[in-house]
């Protein structure tokens, strides 16, 4: 297979070459690329706010698109599963269509009472040069509540860049309520989405740990505790690649720390709350702690011997958008026994590329923002037995005869904490151990089918 | 959840679309692109909207989608996306090596005014398109009609670029089959060979996005119109365009460009749709119906006949595409049923006409909008306001159906959390009795769950 020149230093195979890989580049023309746009990052980062207003402005598709999507679920109001939008027509693109904004801002405002809105702006806004952000602060005037500009533009960098434009908005919410109440030992937990429930799982532990949760952003997410979210003690972040900015930014402005974990995988899960308790210096939330995580392996640790008897050996493939999921699936995968022969992330950096390769075995192929044909020609070539990936890579899978595990927005089961790394064994030994592969044959894979 | 968001007050609404029942230009190009055989659909402006295409796609067919964009920058929104363009052209054609590129443009190269047509043109003078290779497009900006809107324009776009006339008929037909699923075009392509002619169907995605497992990954599967049949429509005897809303502009084209002529029918959905279809073409192409085409048709008659006291008067909302509702709603009409509420958010002015038209005498009070502002969030007022015994329409059917406990038939797309739509035709008799089965299905699995014990019955 060929590999543009352009991308030769983004792909990397430990043990054959020093040197770092390449990443943080846009992706080239003309690549059946992975990764989606700036407009996609805030979105999907904001979504989650469960009793937000959330207006898309817009040509409809961008709304349609991201139209309930994730899977991000709500303990109470859903008014995020709603898709609005300005549904731009051409003439809105030739006059403008800020007066289009005024007045559904107004009217859904006057509908639906949110605690606060979100306006995302996306490409063509961007470029016709509506002034969305004095829109914003005018009907936040008229209707007393938080009205906070998303200017995400789909072509202003990378999903990445999206994630930052989030966390300036959620920034902004900060510092606005009153915090009198919140308690010396609480967290706010940064990160998480609550796909497939994963934001009640975390919460569940903290809140038996003894640690007060403020905000859990986004997922399950509410405006007030957002606005709280000053007052907690310390931040504890789960997805670097999004929430890693605000982190900083609730440092710098309200020097609150943080610190980086992982709900991936039962060391990782132990680790992130024991660095919790230790860093409230608690002994007895310590003690408390540990007898979570023994009590929680315990639970799970007789299923999982069960499917590592069968796994022991297996191989997996890895692609991601963050690279931080990517390390506790490694090591997840090596508590079932497993090896991973190929990881790639779609917005890595050169820090997390480095622990990704001090983390994976010799021969392991690292790579950075890949297309379909190489991920094809390298699960092939590293001959896996499961792959690890998102919507787009679901297919690709199956059509290769490989079982297929969704580490994404489809989650159906909650992968992150114990009962996470239960579920996430099960469905790897359901895929893998799939009746259905002895009817396919596997070792005829292509690269690719020439046209005519 | 959307009950609680959904008041039961329908208040005007000019300036806002909540909960789409359409979605934008360029995936529909996409798919269209895909039923060329060769084909590596290009999205000309930023990644993410090639992201969520093919995602969108993929959800549907569950099938890879291979699709390649300009991936637009802060530079290329100034300076204009040529450069990308042209690079692209180049790093696809020497790692992905397809047959043709067919770019369609969004809302952000529209806006910034790049002109495909001239890049294209100009890419060929430089020599930066290999020898027997191509590139087609057409313009697709997403704040301009709707999802048929670009599958209608990339279908002429096909047109403008291979249609050739030699001079001499080739004696085969043209069929653009509208958007409509692999299996309807296999259905279709079925139908006109069981009559005896070898008809050229574009775009054509049936071998390609419901493709077998094999073990392999074929970055272009085996299906797809080829170009060279592309070319050949130029020389057919005539163009039968499926849809007025997805075809009618390719077949016109082909007649401006090549003379031949394009007779527009309704999509072949149901009972007397197909009749039309099928009588069209035994009478422009001067063959008899076969008797098997004539068995089929009398099964369907036969099924309805059989089943017609659980149909009588069942109220249904629909929402969708405007070519394929305007077929549904017929069919609906003639199997006794009373399609009551009826939204596409594709704008097509002869929509509202064409409905009232099929409905007066036994709906005449039916409830349609077409175009800005109708919506799914209008749909599920209406059905508030007015109650229906069941829904057919895409997966987005799924939250007001579970809100007001009624059952979804699910038809058209997306259709993102059931399978069969890729295997299993809605088109002709066949589809049409697959249909049946579904509503009958549908009432009577209704019915049995429903029923008191006393009431509880072995034989329907």
């Amino acid at each position: 297979m060929e590999i543009l020149k352009d991308r030769r230093n983004q792909i990397h195979r430990k043990g054959d070459e020093p040197g770092s890989i390449t990443c943080e580049k846009a992706s080239v023309a003309g690549s059946v690329s992975q990764r989606a746009c700036v407009f996609c990052g805030s979105r999907v980062v904001l979504y989650p706010v469960a009793d937000a207003l959330h207006l898309v402005h817009g040509p409809i598709g961008c709304a349609t698109y991201t139209w309930d999507i994730r899977g991000a679920l709500s303990s109470g109001p859903e008014l995020h599963r709603m898709s609005f939008s300005t549904d731009l027509n051409e003439m809105d693109v030739v006059y403008g269509a800020e007066q289009k904004l005024y007045h559904s801002l107004i009217e859904l405002i006057d509908a639906y009472k949110p605690k606060a809105a979100f306006v995302y702006s996306t490409c063509i806004v961007g470029l016709i040069g509506d002034d969305v952000v004095s829109i914003c602060k005018k009907v936040a005037a008229e209707k007393d509540i938080p009205v906070l500009p998303v200017e995400a533009p789909g072509f202003a960098g990378t999903k990445k860049d999206g994630y930052k434009i989030a966390c300036d908005a959620l920034l902004s919410l900060a510092g606005t309520a009153n915090t009198d109440t919140i308690s010396a030992k609480s967290i706010n937990i940064l990160g998480d989405f609550n796909i497939a429930g994963e934001t009640w799982v975390i919460r569940d532990y903290y809140q038996r740990m003894g640690v007060n949760v403020v905000a859990t952003v986004t997922g399950d997410g509410r405006v007030n505790d957002i606005q709280k979210m000053h007052g907690a003690t310390l931040n504890v972040v789960q997805c670097s690649g999004s929430m890693t900015h605000l982190a900083r930014s609730l440092k710098e402005k309200y020097n609150i720390p943080f610190i980086r974990v992982s709900y991936f995988g039962i060391e990782d899960t132990a680790a992130a709350l024991y660095d919790v308790a230790r860093f409230f210096g608690d002994d007895s939330m310590l003690a408390r702690t540990k007898e979570l995580v023994r009590q929680e392996t315990q639970a799970i640790m007789p299923e999982i011997r069960r499917y590592a008897r069968d796994l022991e050996g297996k191989k997996a493939a890895i692609y991601v958008g963050g690279a931080f999921k990517a390390f506790s699936l490694v090591r997840a995968l090596r508590t079932l026994g497993m090896g991973t022969v190929l990881v790639g992330t779609q917005t890595g950096n050169p820090e997390d590329y480095e622990q990704l390769r001090e983390i994976c075995d010799p021969g392991t192929i690292i790579v950075d923002d890949a297309n379909p044909l190489e991920l094809c020609s390298f699960l092939k070539e590293q001959r896996c037995d499961v792959f690890i990936g998102g919507v787009k890579e679901r297919a690709l899978a199956y059509k290769l005869g490989l079982g297929f595990c969704d580490h994404n927005h489809e989650r159906k089961e909650a992968l992150a904490g114990f009962i996470g790394m239960r579920n996430f064994a099960r469905e790897i030994h359901a895929t893998i151990m799939s009746p259905i592969w002895k009817f396919v044959p596997r070792d005829n894979c292509e690269d690719s089918g020439n046209p005519s | 959840m959307l009950l609680r968001h959904t008041p039961e007050k329908i208040t005007d609404r000019n300036s806002l679309t909540i909960n789409p029942a359409k979605t934008c230009q360029p995936i529909g190009a996409m798919y269209a692109a895909l039923g060329i055989h060769g084909c590596l659909p290009h999205s000309h402006g930023s990644q993410g909207c090639c992201a969520y295409h093919r995602s969108t796609l993929t959800r549907h067919y569950k099938e890879p989608v291979m699709a390649a964009t300009s991936a637009f920058t802060e530079g290329s929104a100034v300076f204009g996306g040529q450069a990308n363009l042209i690079e692209a052209f180049q790093n696809i054609f020497k790692i992905y090596n397809p047959d043709i590129i067919a770019v369609h443009t969004t809302c952000l190269s529209e806006t910034i005014g790049d002109d495909v047509g001239q890049i294209v043109r100009a890419a060929h003078d430089d020599g930066k398109i290999p020898t027997g290779k191509h590139v087609i497009h057409c313009n697709t900006p997403s704040y301009v009609g709707s999802h048929v809107t670009g599958f209608s324009n990339m279908v002429k776009g096909m047109v403008n670029y291979f249609a050739e006339s030699s001079g001499r008929r080739n004696g085969r037909i043209n069929i653009i089959p509208g958007w409509v699923e692999p299996s309807d075009m296999r259905e279709i392509r079925r139908l006109v060979k069981e009559m005896g002619i070898n008809p050229i169907i574009f775009p054509d995605t049936s071998g390609v996005l419901d493709a077998p497992q094999t073990g392999k990954h074929i970055f272009y599967p085996k299906g797809g119109t080829t170009v060279s049949d592309l070319k050949n429509t130029g020389d057919s005897r005539f163009t039968i365009a499926l849809g007025e809303v997805a075809s009618k502009a390719a077949g016109e084209a082909l007649t401006a460009k090549c003379q031949v002529p394009c007779h527009t029918l309704d999509l072949p959905i149901g009972l007397e749709a197909t009749d039309r279809f099928i009588d069209m073409i035994s009478k422009l192409a001067c063959v008899e119906v076969p008797g098997s085409i004539n068995e089929e048709r009398g099964q369907l008659v036969d099924v309805i006949t059989d089943m017609q006291q659980y149909l009588y008067g069942k109220k249904v909302a629909l929402f969708g595409d405007p070519d394929q509702l305007i077929s549904l709603t017929e069919f609906l009409i003639s199997i006794d049923m009373r399609p009551t509420h009826i939204v596409t958010g594709t704008p097509y002015k002869g929509f509202e006409e064409r409905i009232r038209s099929i409905t007066k005498d036994v709906v005449p009070d039916i409830n349609i909008k077409n175009g800005q502002c109708a919506d799914m969030f209008l749909l599920h007022q209406w059905i508030k306001n007015d109650p229906v015994d069941l829904l057919i329409g895409n997966t987005y059917g799924k939250y007001i159906a579970r809100d007001e406990d009624i059952p979804l038939i699910r038809f058209g797309f997306p259709i993102m959390d059931r399978i069969g739509h890729t295997y299993f035709p809605s088109v002709g008799y066949k589809g049409a009795l697959r249909l049946l089965e579904k509503i009958l299905s549908a009432f009577m699995d209704r019915q049995d769950r429903d029923s008191k014990e006393e009431s509880f019955e072995l034989v329907m």
